[in-house]
């Protein structure tokens, strides 16, 4: 049904697709699978017509289809679900689903009523049941990915991409958008699935392509490879365990952080946790449960109601992230883009932001060439890959950003580091590198809170887990009972077994 | 992977030196430069008189009032605000300043200081309803516009205060080594500003909140006091320019600076500071101020009738920002 072949793309002299295959049939699940900065974004643009190919063709049922522009590639039956979604928020599922394609009457008003016929008979097809009056930023992430297939379908795709529609996703809402892919499946459209998660991969698709810088490496049927298969053609060599062996923490290592009791919301549950020297302390938990609102209360950047912190034993007070930063707590945020990396700076204005103290040349001016030498020092020890110190962050692929934020706490020598999702859309090698890097740290003494919605990295990787339910810790586990299905049950009913 | 990233930064080691002429192209100063020496040279061509010693400096000497709010008024850009109140503050500074020493009799000096008191008072109520009263700035600025202007006016009773002492005039339109005084003065403004700007962790906090205010705070900025600080430094030159003109005008005057904070925006702008904040050069203010004040002098060599010099001046502060746009 869609067919790519050969297709090349420079910028300026650079060229980053070296002749690109694709072939989607209709009714099935292709997934596209690859490193970040493998060209798997640039090849969708190409397919959309945000950008034009260098070389080769594209051909939809056999035709031969050049766009321009995204109107052609959606006039054609193509339609995109971005990663960032572009829908608007103040408006209602019904209003985005036909904005700027709005049905009108004779004479020239909107027909709400008909948009709003046509918006339900779609969501139907779907089997997914949600509100048209509310504004969108009102329904769950999940909810709004509902509502951008359904624009797309909207407009008659038969061609659909879903750029890692699960990122954001609770597993039951990715229950629910798989049982939707299943739906559209049966109806003939051909999907294209682009995901980070390997087992996701094999529970929807049904053939793979892979892709290695800009490279095409094959296409094959799921039921042909294997996990560790997959992971070989992505990054061109077999990664063993992925994470690094636990040390093990005395049982009587000092408690770095004790946090006696913080309540998020008044009324809601109270909770309590502590971290050890030296330790991983895993925070799982579904989206939304309060884990992140949790770790930023420590530091003083989420209002909490109630909060009382000690810090080596001596009870502090945090207003603002700066007094956090002052107590020796550094947070490596959810989303680096929105929240970590100033993306206007260099790598050294970002590592440097916080620390000024460590260089001030007569307590007034910055010793530019102190900080020279301690990014670089800091840069060596996360080992981030970029021309230099002062290349843009924004040039850098995301593992290498996520090691830009690090490298600022690291060079700061914060004791107490609070990793939000530190793995969120990088790829399976920078991963690994993070998690050693994670290990290296709590050798060194450094001790670790990892917020983490990947349940084999909160297990792999945690010493103890804190698992969260609404807004407060249902349990927290330890040694040989951190397994999956301990975790997912008490996050999901906050009861040690499902059957009690 | 690790091979491969290393043949990467090989190969762009080897474009070296086309990366740094893409740098220099790339320099926010650029734009304003070539529009400087093209406005210059057409300036030149069309006036005989226009590039005299006695008119450049001219040209400087009236530029300075506005090149000095303009100091104030990029700081705050650069971390995403505006402050809308920079002339009428400064307009309040010189009554009061005046109306002390007039009315009340005090020594010039003390005149002096409580005017650049009263800036920097107005600047930090900017910055304090900005950064902990959460409000938006191009509103918070604007109701103190008004009320600066009021309580100037309310004053003076809305008439000029004259009468100061005959060597405040040496702010104005005196000379130091044949150099105008206020072109001295303004470019130690600038020369202040950029060291602030460049080699102090407070200027680096300036462009961080611009740049991304919430990774800033969440790494530990104390974004707050940082924006508290820019307002006052826009009150503190608004003040500073404030003692140019009662020394020009040689009286307080409640009603001046009219629309000046607008030309204040316009240098800046034109200098080619990103109004979203997080780019922008102080040197490049320089640049744009320089800019303005060329066209209006030139326009007035060139005997333009003053309604349509300032339609001309408009679109070609528009057809700067649109060159800007695409040069991104």
């Amino acid at each position: 049904m869609l067919e790519l072949k050969g297709i090349k793309k420079s910028f300026g002299s650079i060229e980053v697709l070296h002749g690109v295959d694709l072939d989607v049939r209709a009714g099935e699940v292709h997934a596209l699978l690859g490193e970040n900065g493998a060209g798997k974004s640039t090849l969708m643009k190409v397919l959309c017509g945000i950008i034009r190919h260098s070389d080769g063709v594209i051909r939809i049922d056999g035709k031969e289809c050049s766009f321009s522009n995204y109107d052609e590639a959606i006039a054609a039956g193509v339609g995109i679900v971005f990663q960032e979604f572009s829908l608007i928020p103040y408006l209602n599922a019904v209003e985005n689903m036909f904005l700027a394609r709005e049905i009108k009457t004779r004479f020239g008003l909107l027909d709400r009523a008909a948009m709003r016929r046509r918006a339900q008979e779609i969501l139907q097809q779907l089997d997914v049941d949600i509100s048209l009056h509310l504004p969108v930023a009102s329904l769950s992430v999940a909810e709004q990915q509902f509502v951008e297939i359904a624009k797309a379908l909207s407009l008659d795709a038969r061609i659909l991409i879903l750029d890692e529609p699960t990122a954001t996703l609770t597993p039951s809402e990715v229950e629910h958008l798989f049982k939707v892919i299943r739906e559209l499946r049966k109806k003939g459209v051909a999907i294209v699935f682009i995901s980070h998660h390997l087992e996701e991969i094999f529970q929807i698709c049904d053939r793979i392509t892979v892709l290695r810088d800009g490279e095409y490496i094959g296409t094959c049927n799921v039921s042909d490879v294997d996990n560790d298969g997959l992971v070989e053609m992505m990054v061109g060599r077999r990664i063993e365990n992925s994470f690094p062996p636990k040390p093990g923490i005395a049982p009587d290592a000092a408690r770095v952080l004790e946090v006696e009791e913080v309540q998020l919301k008044r009324g809601g549950p109270i909770s309590s946790f502590f971290l050890r020297e030296g330790e991983i302390l895993g925070f799982a938990g579904l989206v939304g449960s309060g884990r992140t609102e949790t770790a930023l209360a420590l530091l003083g950047a989420y209002p909490a109601a109630r909060c009382k912190v000690k810090v080596d034993g001596v009870e502090t007070r945090f207003a603002e992230p700066a007094d956090g930063l002052a107590h020796g707590i550094g947070l490596l945020p959810e989303s680096r883009k929105e929240q970590g990396l100033i993306t206007s700076f260099s790598i050294l204005q970002n590592v440097s932001l916080n620390n000024y103290g460590k260089y001030r040349k007569n307590t007034w001016f910055i010793d530019l060439k102190k900080e020279l030498a301690c990014t670089k020092d800091a840069m060596g020890q996360v080992s981030v890959k970029a021309e230099g110190p002062l290349s843009r962050v924004d040039t850098l692929s995301g593992g290498n950003q996520q090691k830009v934020v690090i490298a600022r706490w690291i060079n700061h020598d914060m004791k107490i580091l609070i990793f939000d999702e530190p793995t969120r859309g990088i790829d399976v090698g920078a991963k690994a590198e993070i998690y050693l890097l994670m290990r290296e740290f709590t050798a060194q003494g450094y001790s670790i809170v990892m917020i983490s919605s990947e349940l084999p990295e909160v297990i792999g990787m945690s010493d103890r887990v804190c698992v969260f339910r609404d807004g407060g810790i249902a349990a927290t586990v330890e040694g040989a009972d951190i397994t999956s299905e301990t975790v997912m049950t008490y996050a999901t009913t906050g009861r040690p077994d499902h059957a009690a | 992977m690790p091979h491969d990233a290393n043949t990467a930064v090989a190969g762009k080691a080897g474009n070296g030196r086309t990366l740094k002429l893409g740098t220099i192209l790339h320099s926010p100063l650029v734009l304003p430069l070539a529009g400087l020496i093209v406005v210059s040279i057409l300036m030149g061509l069309a006036s005989d008189n226009f590039f005299s010693v006695a008119n450049i400096f001219n040209v400087l000497r009236q530029v300075s009032i506005v090149g000095i709010l303009a100091v104030g008024m990029t700081f705050v850009i650069l971390t995403g605000g505006i402050d809308l109140s920079v002339g009428a503050v400064m307009a309040l500074s010189g009554t009061i300043c005046a109306g002390l020493v007039v009315n009340m009799g005090m020594p010039g000096v003390v005149g002096l200081l409580a005017g650049l008191l009263v800036g920097v008072g107005f600047g930090l109520f900017n910055g304090a309803l900005v950064a902990w009263g959460k409000m938006p700035a191009i509103i918070v600025t604007l109701a103190t516009m008004g009320i600066a202007r009021g309580l100037g006016l309310i004053y003076s009773g809305g008439y000029p205060i004259s009468g100061l002492p005959s060597w405040m005039s040496w702010f104005g339109i005196g000379r130091l080594w044949d150099i105008p005084v206020p072109v001295i003065l303004m470019f130690i403004v600038y020369a202040v500003a950029w060291v602030l700007l460049q080699r102090t962790p407070f200027g680096r906090y300036v462009y961080a909140i611009g740049g991304n205010e919430t990774a800033a705070r969440l790494s530990g900025v104390k974004t707050r006091r940082v924006k508290l600080a820019i307002y006052a430094i826009s009150g503190l030159t608004s003040a500073f320019a404030a003692v140019v003109l009662t020394g020009r005008l040689m009286s307080g005057q409640p009603n001046a600076g009219v629309g000046f904070e607008l030309d204040a925006i316009a240098a800046v702008v034109l200098g080619g500071t990103s109004i979203a904040g997080g780019r922008g050069l102080i040197l490049g203010t320089l640049i744009g101020a320089v800019l303005l004040g060329i066209l209006n002098n030139g326009l007035n060599l060139m005997g333009i009738n003053p309604y349509l010099q300032d339609v001309i001046k408009g679109f070609i502060i528009l057809l700067a920002i649109y060159i800007g746009r695409e040069w991104r």
